[in-house]
């Protein structure tokens, strides 16, 4: 679902750009992990509203065929989303269950 | 063709000649009227730049900041309270490794309110990363901007060019100034390999982790350390076109001398005149002066210091509860090597008192009668 960026690998100070550009690419940093608990959407009841896309600080909610669908690379777990949905059709369940 | 220029417009011309390309500065006495004949320059269609009105120096910086980035040959130019304003961005500039070029005129620190000069503001950004040049008469300023964006080009580094307030801010002096199309010739445009592109986008500046943070440090100081052999290089090169070449230090009547002044700034001009009337009198007296303080040219001052008995460092800054600053620095680069000398530690000239011939005088007099120096700090010319 994520578009890669350009990774630069290094191996020491000499591969290295003059500024710290692009090596801390987030791209390749997956967030994900750091997630406890998991937000599930239930089709059924979301309306497609994308106020849950519109409220995702990370961005890990995209759109896929006009509905939202949540990126666990990246997901943080945060619960915004579930706040936010005016239906509540999110639910989080612990990672690991 | 020679002008009579004072050096604020001599810094002014400087940037002009250098094609600068994004102008962003706030006015600050004594540097008023760098900004002022800057902005008429961009004005008259004289230069083909942007000249962006900031509303502070740390907007002056931050809006340098983000030309650099953007591939553009930025400017600015401050002072005293504006410089320290900045510091924060000061960091930002030389870790980004952005190549900008800033005038400081050197003014005393308040308070006491005082516009006069000393090298306070511009030594307390010590650790900022940017490379330092003191100039000591406006051709010099003129020149150096010149020579600086060469520098901090090749290096990826910022660059300092630095002048005293009043004593050659406001003073006027003939000054040389180049033809365009010579300087064009030394100074290619800027085209750096890494910029803000849309067409090749990339984060710039964003989380560093402590697994590559500390080879951004090396790379950076190593850059620093390169920085010494490139302003000899470039000083050279420079020479070699217009005729006056700098570098990181300024040898006057050192190589056989027995006592070295060591001063910076318009300071070493009027140590000059006192060097030579001790020669006169068959008083073996030099004068170096440092005209690099970051980085700081360590071997060459050694190589000019090491067939001296004594060495007398004029400060005109102070670093309190220590010592002045360029004594301090050329003490402590000194320590590990053969060199076992006594290095003398004069302050004086603060908040833009006069340091006149007589003063330097009194300083060579005391460094001469006193086998070691009795305090970090000889205060000269103080009512005590
Ligand atoms: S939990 Fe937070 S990070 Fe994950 S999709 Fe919802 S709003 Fe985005
Ligand atoms: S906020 Fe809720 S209802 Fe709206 S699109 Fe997101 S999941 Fe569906």
């Amino acid at each position: 679902m994520f578009k890669p960026g350009k990774k630069i690998n290094f191996n020491s100070a000499k591969d290295l750009p003059p500024t710290p550009a692009s090596v801390g690419d987030m791209t390749h940093n997956f967030t994900g992990s750091w997630r406890n608990l998991r937000p599930i959407i239930d089709y059924e009841k979301c309306i497609d509203c994308m106020i849950c896309w519109k409220f995702c600080p990370e961005p890990a909610i995209f759109i896929e065929k006009e509905r939202p669908k949540i990126d666990y690379y990246f997901c943080k777990g945060c619960g915004i989303c579930v706040t936010e949905c005016p239906v509540k059709c999110i639910a989080f369940e612990e990672e690991g269950k | 063709m020679k002008k009579v220029l004072m050096g604020n417009h001599a810094i002014s011309i400087g940037a002009t000649l250098s094609r600068v390309q994004v102008i962003a500065a706030y006015p600050i006495t004594p540097q008023t009227q760098v900004v002022e004949k800057l902005s008429e320059i961009v004005a008259n269609g004289e230069l083909d730049a942007e000249f962006i009105k900031v509303e502070s120096e740390h907007s002056a910086m931050a809006a340098s900041i983000g030309a650099a980035a953007a591939g553009a040959r930025a400017f600015t130019a401050t002072s005293a309270q504006g410089l320290l304003l900045m510091h924060e961005v000061l960091h930002w500039a030389s870790r980004a490794r952005l190549p900008i070029v800033m005038a400081n005129i050197n003014r005393a620190l308040a308070p006491g309110w005082t516009i006069w000069t000393d090298q306070n503001d511009s030594l307390s950004q010590r650790d900022t990363g940017w490379i330092q040049l003191y100039a000591s008469d406006n051709q010099e300023v003129l020149d150096s901007l010149i020579i600086a964006y060469k520098v901090a080009e090749q290096l990826s580094l910022p660059v300092m060019v630095i002048l005293d307030a009043f004593v050659l801010s406001h003073t006027y002096e003939p000054v040389e100034v180049p033809e365009q199309s010579e300087v064009d010739k030394f100074l290619p445009p800027f085209n750096p390999e890494w910029k803000l592109d849309v067409n090749n986008p990339h984060a710039f500046g964003g989380l560093t982790a402590p697994n590559i943070y500390m080879e951004f440090q090396y790379n950076h100081h190593n850059a620093m350390l390169k920085a010494k052999e490139l302003i000899n290089k470039e000083g050279e090169a420079f020479g070699k076109i217009f005729g006056r070449t700098y570098g990181n230090i300024d040898k006057y009547k050192t190589d056989d001398a027995d006592y070295i002044l060591l001063t910076s700034g318009t300071l070493a001009r009027t140590s000059n005149i006192v060097v030579d009337s001790y020669r006169e009198k068959g008083i073996k007296l030099g004068n170096l002066r440092v005209r690099t303080f970051r980085p700081f040219p360590t071997e060459e001052i050694y190589d000019a210091l090491k067939k001296a008995k004594k060495v007398f460092v004029v400060d005109r800054n102070l670093s309190y509860g220590h010592s002045g600053i360029f004594f301090e620095e050329t003490k402590a680069s000194l320590y590990n090597s053969d060199l076992d000398i006594p290095i003398f530690g004069f302050v004086t000239g603060l908040g833009g008192r006069d340091v006149t011939p007589e003063l330097i005088t009194e300083i060579v007099e005391h460094g001469i009668k006193s086998e070691k120096p009795e305090n970090d700090v000889i205060w000269m010319g103080v009512q005590k």
